[in-house]
């Protein structure tokens, strides 16, 4: 690829941003490349947002958005957690039905945004909030143990410090060709860019949109899962806005436009590095993390302008 | 109706056996009546030309004829069989393709993906894109199609380039019936003539129907061999090209925006001037 081809690459800006971050936070602090701060970095700060942002990109290239899916990650260890210890459910089956509790939260969302025809904004403001209610009521907001029953299998899924980082990885790349090489992604694009004309192609929409909004909840509920046993406890205050904010904030910092019909999975891969780098760069430098959310507000808006003017550049390019 | 209607007309398609039939078809949408009683038949090999005002029908009527959506009442014969489209793509597997006015193409998308959208060539669960390009290369050099690159993103190309994409998509397939709503909509005359070609083209092949929605009265009497009126939801007007004219055509047009105008005076209402 030449270097002309390379930066008209929607992920080449911020390709470039995330290799300057951690040059520049490698030489403040010789900490923040040692093996410790790798897994913190990478699996702990980085993971989490990856893997909601895969969900998000999907549901934003189609039109719609997942505010619920904090919560269905809130949700998901609790359920484990309830179903071994107050039900006797074996440890797998419980790991597998609450990730179907994130399946049926995402037919949820989608049958309300897709069927009823609320605006998905909506739809997920309220899910969210009616899980959020139900992990505080049923939990009486006070933090569980992991079972002891998967604590092995919770390796693999989380706890082993790289666990998290792999699977963000391989779900990345899963993903990532799902929505370029592959018929699903090539409809989700069309229902994003042109709703009727997808239609009219005889696209079924409405299956899209269910599928993605069913592929995100399972994410955040996979996360919430990871989470719960990389901290080894079942916290009622882990997840919530933030993780799926910040998701959504690498969607748009790689690429992904709001509007639909635009985005990468790899472009929210970098995004979400970026963001892990400055949290993570900023403690490491021994920076206070407060002014950190000037910074990613910031970032939002430059990386929304560019995108603008991106956009306008393709557009006078066009003969 | 039956004065405006030629014998010839009826003739050759009593003849040549009809491959479309539409019979007292209907459509409303809560109180809005948008057909009320269309009857209308296409020979085989046949362009036919349907025309009207906006609002008249014809792209209710069209998308109707495509399977997007099913009539309240009436019934379609395809070759002489009553068939009940279930969705786009059952019409499609039964030979009816149909290029809509708003073109169902995907911006976002490169030429090929947008030939070949819904109708993917797939290897396995990946799609086959070195295939379905080279394939839409083939094919739209075949029609004479010019455009930069099947890679580029639709967006960039021209009106007449997107229509001639459009056009090309859904005779990919060879429909035995290819509706057209308005392909000469927001196109200049040199776009335009790049379309008719294509419809010229299409209609020597022989193998295809045809159906064009239009209202540019002069354009549409060059290609096609036959030409509807639709007025208020019904066919009001069915005669051979050859048997009728611009000037007929307009005035028609005329005496029913006449004929409105009047209604309206006599009501009362004036047309305002400033």
């Amino acid at each position: 690829m030449g270097g002309a081809a390379f930066l008209r690459q929607r992920e080449a800006t911020v390709l470039v941003v995330t290799i300057g971050l951690i040059i520049y936070f490698a030489l403040a602090s010789s900490n923040f490349l040692g093996s410790s701060n790798l897994t913190t970095w990478l699996s702990e700060d980085a993971a989490p947002i990856i893997i909601i942002a895969i969900g998000e990109v999907l549901l934003l290239i189609c039109g719609e958005i997942d505010l619920s899916v904090g919560f269905v990650y809130t949700f998901a260890p609790f359920l484990m957690h309830y179903l071994i210890d107050f039900y006797g459910v074996p440890g797998i089956l419980a790991i597998i039905i609450s990730l179907l509790m994130g399946l049926a939260v995402g037919w949820l969302n989608a049958f309300l945004t897709v069927s009823v025809g609320l605006p998905s904004f909506i739809t997920t403001l309220g899910t969210g909030f009616i899980l959020l209610g139900i992990v505080d009521t049923t939990s009486h907001a006070q933090p569980a143990s992991i079972p002891t029953k998967v604590l092995g299998i919770g390796h693999w899924i989380g706890s082993y410090g790289w666990a998290e980082f792999i699977w963000a990885v391989i779900l990345v790349a899963i993903f990532h060709v799902v929505l370029t090489r592959t018929r699903w992604g090539l409809h989700t694009v069309a229902v994003g860019g042109n709703l009727l004309g997808a239609q009219e192609a005889g696209i079924k929409v409405k299956r899209i949109k269910y599928g993605n909004f069913m592929i995100t909840a399972l994410l955040g509920a996979f996360v919430g899962l990871q989470v719960g046993f990389q901290t080894n406890t079942i916290d009622p205050t882990a997840g919530g806005y933030t993780p799926m904010f910040y998701a959504v904030t690498a969607a748009v910092i790689g690429g992904t436009a709001m509007l639909g019909g635009v985005g990468t999975i790899l472009g929210a891969f970098l995004g979400a590095i970026v963001l892990a780098t400055l949290t993570d760069g900023f403690s490491i430098i021994g920076i206070s993390a407060n002014p950190l959310d000037i910074i990613f507000g910031g970032a939002i808006l430059v990386a929304m302008i560019a995108n603008v003017q991106l956009a306008r550049l393709r557009e006078a390019g066009r003969s | 109706m039956t004065s405006t209607t030629s014998d010839a007309a009826a003739a050759a398609s009593a003849a040549g056996g009809d491959i479309l039939s539409v019979e007292h078809i209907s459509k409303r949408y809560g109180a809005v009546t948008a057909l009320s009683d269309v009857s209308m038949h296409l020979g085989r090999g046949e362009v036919l030309g349907l025309l009207g005002d906006n609002g008249a029908g014809k792209s209710t009527l069209l998308k109707i004829l495509c399977g997007f959506q099913p009539a309240t009442t009436g019934r379609i014969l395809l070759e002489g069989e009553e068939i009940v489209f279930k969705s786009v793509d059952h019409a499609r597997s039964l030979g009816i393709d149909a290029v809509y006015q708003d073109l169902a193409l995907v911006n976002q998308l490169s030429v090929y993906h947008n030939m070949f959208l819904n109708r993917e060539r797939n290897n396995g669960p990946l799609l086959n894109n070195r295939v379905m390009r080279k394939l839409a290369r083939e094919h739209l050099e075949e029609m004479g199609i010019r455009i930069p690159s099947v890679n580029v993103e639709v967006a960039k190309l021209s009106g007449g380039q997107r229509q001639a994409i459009a056009v090309a998509r859904s005779v990919y397939s060879n429909p035995k019936i290819l509706l057209l709503d308005e392909p000469l909509a927001a196109m200049g005359v040199k776009e335009g003539a790049i379309i008719l070609d294509l419809v010229r083209e299409l209609k020597e092949q022989g193998n295809v129907s045809i159906i064009i929605i239009a209202h540019n009265y002069g354009q549409v009497l060059e290609v096609c061999d036959r030409v509807n009126l639709i007025q208020h939801g019904e066919i009001t007007f069915d005669k051979r090209s050859a048997d009728t004219s611009v000037a007929e055509l307009t005035e028609l047009v005329v005496a029913e925006y006449r004929k409105a105008l009047e209604e309206r005076h006599r009501s009362g209402q004036r047309p305002r001037l400033s």
